[in-house]
């Protein structure tokens, strides 16, 4: 039963987390665990991101050495479901032709090379999140420098603190 | 992906963020969020995004920590809640 609701998992936990930061950064009185939170609140949406790009069955979208070679010669006909099978069988004079016809074609295009999208998992939200975590990072540089700030100014990181100062400097 | 590897980093996970943001000392505050994102590295690599698992372990279970002690060393380590 676990495992049938193990995709759906990842949205719910997503969820939590996401609300777990958006309850730290609302009402906590720490200038540094707001900044925690919002950390946490980033990471949560950089999850929901990822876990649409993952496939069932899929692996990590990286074109091994042997699919590359597999990939050469007269190899059309090769179906939606049996095409792993088909990669292995023709692996081995895949690379005898490979031999006979040189180097040349080592620097070519590979215009026969067969590649089934389903069996990776989808890499265009990971190289958008990568943005996203950078800029996590830095936000949360900025908000840690502001609080520095405010401690030199006010000699405390709470926010109740601060504004009881600032009310009693306007009275 | 492997479900049951998921689900237990899934669960890790929501401990780590619940306990970072209940403790009162700040620098141990700072570590477990450090701890949380070496979990979230761990389930992005899991989920077969690797590239993303390595700026995460590159830049935010290191650098955002670092960052994190270095305040906390430079202004105050209690925290009212």
């Amino acid at each position: 039963m676990l495992e049938s609701l193990s995709p759906s998992f990842n949205y719910w936990i997503y969820i939590i987390i996401m609300m777990i930061g958006l309850y730290a950064m609302i009402s906590k009185n720490n200038f540094v665990k707001k900044l925690i939170g919002m950390s946490i609140f980033q990471t949560a949406i950089i999850l929901f991101y990822v876990s649409i790009s993952v496939k069932d069955g899929s692996t990590i979208p990286i074109l091994y050495h042997d699919q590359i070679h597999a990939g050469h010669g007269e190899h059309h006909e090769a179906g939606h479901g049996d095409h792993h099978q088909a990669l292995d069988t023709h692996a081995e004079d895949r690379h005898d032709s490979h031999a006979e016809r040189g180097d040349a074609v080592a620097g070519s295009h590979y215009p026969d090379l067969i590649i089934q999208p389903d069996d990776f998992s989808n890499p265009l939200p990971h190289v958008l999140m990568l943005t996203a975590i950078v800029v996590g990072v830095s936000t949360l540089g900025v908000g840690l420098a502001i609080t520095q700030k405010l401690y030199g100014e006010f000699g405390s990181i709470e926010e109740s603190e601060i504004l009881d100062t600032i009310k009693s400097s306007n009275d | 992906m492997i479900w049951a590897f998921d689900l237990i980093l899934l669960v890790f996970l929501v401990i780590t963020a619940i306990i970072s943001l209940r403790t009162k000392d700040l620098l141990s505050a700072s570590m477990i969020f450090g701890v949380y994102s070496f979990l979230m590295c761990l389930l992005w690599a899991e989920m077969e995004a690797v590239d993303v698992a390595f700026t995460e372990a590159a830049v935010g279970a290191g650098v955002s920590a670092v960052f994190l002690i270095a305040t906390v060393l430079r202004t105050s380590r209690r925290s009212s809640d």
